[in-house]
């Protein structure tokens, strides 16, 4: 249990590699599954449109997984996490299509705390949008 | 219409615990599609040094939420759900959730702001065991689009 990253191994400014999460519609009905939230903006068009929104667009719960997914796969254990925040700042639109909508993920470390623990910030792109902000992550690491 | 600020300061206590079983961690990491095998495999996990499947970090909103409801949706407060937006959200973990864990979780509405022409409001949720041990705690801000004309 615990991180495979070592804390004497990072330093602060030291950029993470970057990742990209793909998403399709059907990714968001297995959220909306998982997640008990079926609102229709998540899933379906004709509601979505509706409501003023330029096609379905993401959770943000479920973008929000996707900075925690990069985080647990850098640290290389879910449970090294202590804290993670984030704001939404843009929405993920995902069309009705193979191409869906791509999730860009980056890390920076931004400071190196005591105890071992640092905190990394985040960028999260959609397209033109930056659709995480304030995304923060304070890791454990060994 | 602004909301009822005479609701900040009040907590809701979810019914019933909530019981984290493997097959919904699995569900949920599935639904983000994260391969881990610590997520689904227990003997992957007790490899890792856990007792159990570890839930994802973002996992608690699944039920994080339960107890708060009955006061977002009291008429009284005013809330439109239309208009509602996921503002922020943050996590504080004390533990890690594993599967066989049994949670609590206490919603309290601790504040609500307009900036603009919009409410924010923020509702604060303890995760404990049933015997009352800190798990996590989720900071989760809401936005009523318009609400506060």
């Amino acid at each position: 249990m615990g991180a495979t990253v070592k804390w004497d191994e990072v330093e602060q400014g030291q950029q993470l590699p970057p990742a990209e999460y793909h998403v399709e519609r059907v990714n968001l009905v297995m959220y909306a599954g998982a997640s008990g939230d079926f609102n229709p903006i998540h899933w379906n068009e004709r509601f979505a449109k509706s409501v003023g929104l330029p096609d379905v667009i993401a959770h943000g719960m479920y973008t929000m997984a996707q900075g925690g997914r990069y985080v647990t796969d850098w640290a290389g254990d879910p449970a090294a996490v202590v804290d993670y925040g984030v704001r939404f700042s843009s929405m993920v639109v995902v069309p009705d299509d193979e191409a869906g909508a791509t999730i860009s993920v980056s890390g920076l470390i931004e400071e190196k705390l005591p105890d071992k623990r640092v905190i990394v910030v985040l960028t999260a792109r959609s397209g033109d949008a930056r659709v995480l902000s304030k995304a923060r992550a304070v890791v454990q690491l060994a | 219409m602004a909301l009822n600020r005479d609701f900040i300061g009040r907590a809701y206590s979810s019914p019933t615990p909530y019981e984290v079983s493997r097959l919904k961690i699995k569900e949920f990491a599935a639904a983000i599609g994260d391969a881990n095998p610590i997520y689904r495999d227990t003997e992957a996990a007790k490899a890792a040094g856990h007792p159990d499947v570890v839930a994802p970090p973002t996992f608690p909103i699944v039920f994080a939420l339960a107890g708060a409801g009955e006061g977002l949706n009291d008429p009284e407060f005013g809330l439109d759900w239309a208009m509602v937006v996921h503002g922020e959200q943050r996590f504080t973990y004390d533990r890690p959730i594993y599967a066989g864990d049994q949670l609590l979780c206490t919603s309290t509405i601790s504040e609500i702001r307009s900036v603009g022409r919009n409410e924010f409001v923020t509702v604060r949720g303890d995760v404990t065991t049933l015997d009352g041990e800190p798990v996590c705690t989720s900071f989760n801000v809401i936005v009523e689009r318009g609400g506060a004309k």
